[in-house]
């Protein structure tokens, strides 16, 4: 389809939703509040924001389509130069998978599982009668190279559990491109996938978009990513635009304080503490399997933690850092190898550890929301704990319950609250005091800010910080992202494959030389500059070649 | 409370004016249970709004004797079925292991028998008396409240918050009640309308049969089976019984598909 002027013109849209707020009455409220943008053939807008602030929303509003009850509510929304808003359901069908398309955040999720990848690939093809079958299955084929898929001419055959994240990503944007569209929308294509694995899905995408020469909106929380495909970048915040420039002017030369913000969040430093003399928590040679599986997902894992210290435990997915957390909470008993806590040796068991063992020893989760039971109040989550432990009762419990509030700086008014009437970053402070009220030697913070936009779980880390100082507790602190490890930890284990490839001081495991699987890791992180990616892309393929 | 929809308000009405005549039976009656005022099988008059059954008896009496009868062995039954079914299921559902196989198990080979043939077996063998009719009409139906608690549980076992409470230390009780209940009630509740109503027609069914509510008491179900010669002279009234357990049977549902609504739009998300 070839008409002149822009693929995709929004002027002035307003998106708007019906919430529910529980125990209250049903309320219009606004999700995006006038945002005009413009893309031209060929470009790449990238859309950044937290969550909530209604970047994906508008995503799908160049289609049209708003999710669960979202509705258009204003404004236009021009796509090869008709209002589609006007063409009415019989024109939205036209476009929807011809002119646009959409890469949606979870592949696994998305695809069919009884079909077979080319199946789903080339369907939007036939469906629109862009092109018959063979001549479709030819380009899917041809995509799939393209995105570097194992065994392109095969790779359709197989069954969406057959293929690994990744590829399944890939294969989602090879579906996205084969009808020939204008305009593909990504809805943070590589959220979900480990740092190494984004790196080449990335690329994939990039080279993709540039041999096609399609235009894209890719939409995304990490302003490192966005940096590294797109033209020009909009900043989005509860709506609105703050600030939308070229990609090398919001990088570099950021106006408004809000980007600012968002471009330096992630070059805080955290300065490592010396070692002490005396380990909180001894973790010898543990090796730990689950039941029915014949493979240890653990093996032989030595690690120790000082009092007041932060152990940072970074991998990818699959990697052990879970299992092992789960091994020092009793959670997993392991099946051989030895843990000591507080100078005293840790049954294995949950069951057979004191009341002290479980109080000096707590937990934070990765999703604040379901580590919270919905149908109690702050108060009596934070309040159990003293109950449980302490025995306190009545006043002086509410005391203290309101002395852990303003520790973790919340202040008055929310004892009496839900967890759905908090926000993410408040629901994890909470946990935070929950853990915190059983006065423990060592809390484990399993991936406590992954959830959570750059500028919340900055302050989260922040805060860890500060209790840390304050009551001389220690962290073993679990991640797959090296900015967090950068800005907590004091000591470092690195495992793969449930292995510890590399252990030791920060300021040691983050200096060279390092093994192979480090040095892929390391240098996998997107870094918030221009040109980083074909950086680092030209510098693998030359040490392969080299080889 | 404002969005409450017309079915809901029909069916609430009509539970309402059930268990309004139930509770206050005594006070509403005309005439005694038992007492023959009248001859066989007379046409509805202003002395007996509905007629007079088999051997003279105010029919309408009868009829709300009856569903007091009715209504109490339903509602304790379902009480019953509900205590030991979900405090059962939980508990399944938190222990795990061996404790739940035996449990499941158990629950399974007694839903493959029909509870009506199982439950005619174990009443034919025993003294029938309501107490004996509550507790057998509760313990086979709280197979099916077992599988349902069961099923909600599990999932609610697998939530951080229940992790973080067993890494606490709690113990099952604090799980099972503090933990999950609050979190499992709605599914439960709905489950609650629907599992009286099979109550009402298993009671009423039993005492058709003959195995039910005995003589002097009457219910529902026995009342139409006191009455069913009379449909072969044209005579109604075996029909009025048997449309109270058709109406209260019906209301009952209204209310609790509305429950049901309520709460899969609570879990599910709404407007999707």
């Amino acid at each position: 389809m070839t008409v002149n002027g822009p693929v995709l013109h929004m002027i002035n849209i307003k998106i708007g939703a019906t919430a529910y707020p529980p125990g209250e009455r049903p309320r219009d409220v606004t999700l995006v509040d006038g945002v005009s943008l413009t893309l031209a053939r060929g470009k790449v807008l990238g859309l950044i924001g937290e969550s909530g602030a209604g970047k994906s929303t508008i995503g799908l509003a160049s289609m049209a389509y708003g999710r669960g009850g979202v509705r258009l509510t204003g404004g236009e929304v021009i796509v090869n130069g008709r209002d589609i808003l006007k063409g009415g359901t019989a024109g939205l069908r036209a476009l929807r998978g011809r002119e646009v398309t959409y890469v949606s955040q979870s592949a696994a999720a998305s695809f069919n599982p009884a079909k077979r990848l080319m199946e789903q690939v080339i369907e939007s093809c036939l469906t629109h009668g862009v092109m018959d079958r063979a001549a479709a299955e030819k380009r899917a084929v041809t995509l799939f190279r393209k995105l570097g898929l194992p065994n392109p001419e095969t790779f359709g055959d197989r069954y969406p559990h057959q293929v690994s994240g990744g590829q399944l990503q890939r294969a989602m944007t090879a579906m996205a491109l084969c009808p020939k569209p204008d305009l593909v929308v990504f809805d943070e294509p590589t959220t979900a996938l480990d740092v190494t694995t984004q790196i080449d899905v990335l690329m994939a995408i990039k080279e993709a978009i540039r041999d096609t020469g399609v235009a894209a909106l890719y939409i995304t929380h990490d302003l490192a990513v966005v940096a590294q495909v797109s033209d020009e970048i909009m900043v989005l915040r509860n709506g609105k635009t703050v600030e939308w420039g070229t990609t090398d002017q919001i990088i570099n030369a950021p106006r408004e304080p809000y980007t600012q913000a968002l471009v330096s969040v992630r070059s805080h430093e955290h300065p490592e503490k010396p070692p002490a003399a005396e380990p909180v928590l001894t973790v010898e040679a543990v090796t730990a399997r689950y039941r029915s599986v014949p493979i240890d997902v653990l093996k032989n894992v030595s690690v120790e933690i000082a009092p007041g210290r932060t152990l940072a435990v970074v991998g990818e997915s699959g990697s052990g850092k879970s299992t092992l957390a789960r091994a020092i909470t009793g959670l997993l008993p392991p099946s051989r190898g030895r843990i000591r806590f507080a100078g005293r040796p840790l049954s294995a068991d949950l069951a057979g550890r004191t009341k002290d063992d479980l109080r000096e020893l707590q937990m934070i989760y990765q999703m604040a929301d379901v580590a919270m039971n919905p149908r109690q109040t702050v108060g009596t989550i934070i309040g159990r704990p003293l109950e449980f432990y302490f025995e306190l009762r009545g006043a002086e419990r509410d005391k203290r319950v309101q002395e852990l509030l303003d520790q973790i700086e919340m202040g008055k008014g929310f004892a009496d609250r839900y967890p759905a009437e908090l926000s993410g970053g408040q629901k994890q402070r909470v946990c935070i005091a929950r853990s915190l009220a059983a006065k423990p030697r060592l809390i484990i913070c399993d991936e406590v800010t992954s959830a959570l936009d750059p500028l919340v779980a900055e302050g989260i880390l922040k805060l860890l910080l500060d209790l840390q100082a304050q009551e001389n507790v220690a962290y073993l602190f679990i991640t797959h992202d090296l900015a967090t490890v950068r800005a907590i930890a004091d000591s470092i284990a690195v495992m793969y494959k449930g292995e510890v490839v590399r252990y030791g001081l920060k300021s040691d495991v983050l200096a060279p030389p390092f093994d192979n699987y480090t040095d892929l890791l390391l240098s996998s992180v997107p870094e918030m500059r221009l040109g980083w990616l074909e950086e680092v892309i030209a510098h693998r393929k030359m040490e392969s070649a080299g080889n | 409370m404002s969005r409450i929809p017309l079915s809901a308000l029909i069916g609430l009405f009509f539970t309402g004016t059930f268990f309004f005549v139930a509770i206050f039976a005594q006070w509403l009656a005309p005439y005694g249970l038992n007492e023959i005022a009248g001859d066989v099988w007379e046409e509805p008059s202003k002395t007996f709004l509905l007629g007079t059954d088999t051997v003279g008896r105010d029919l309408l009496s009868r009829m709300i004797y009856g569903a007091q009868v009715t209504i109490f062995i339903a509602t304790m039954a379902t009480a019953l079925s509900f205590i030991t079914g979900s405090i059962l299921g939980f508990s399944a559902a938190v222990i795990g292991g061996w404790y739940d196989q035996i449990l499941s198990r158990l629950v399974d080979l007694f839903m493959s028998i029909p509870s009506l043939i199982l439950a005619l077996v174990i009443l034919s063998v025993m003294q029938v008396s309501i107490p004996v009719l509550i507790v057998v009409m509760g313990l086979l139906d709280s197979t099916r409240v077992y599988r349902l608690a069961r099923a909600v549980a599990v999932d609610i076992a697998v939530m951080d918050y229940v992790e973080a409470a067993k890494l606490r230390g709690e113990g099952t009780g604090w799980i099972i009640f503090r933990e999950i209940l609050p979190n499992a009630l709605s599914p439960l509740v709905a489950e609650l309308g629907l599992r009286f109503i099979f109550a009402v027609l298993f009671v009423s069914t039993l005492s058709f049969l003959g195995l039910g509510v005995q003589p002097p008491l009457a219910d529902w179900g026995g009342i139409v089976k006191e009455n069913k010669d009379g449909l072969v002279y044209g005579i109604s009234a075996a029909l009025l019984p048997a449309f109270a357990i058709a109406a209260l049977a019906i209301s009952v549902n209204l209310v609790a598909d509305w429950v049901l609504n309520r709460t899969t739009s609570l879990k599910g998300g709404r407007g999707a």
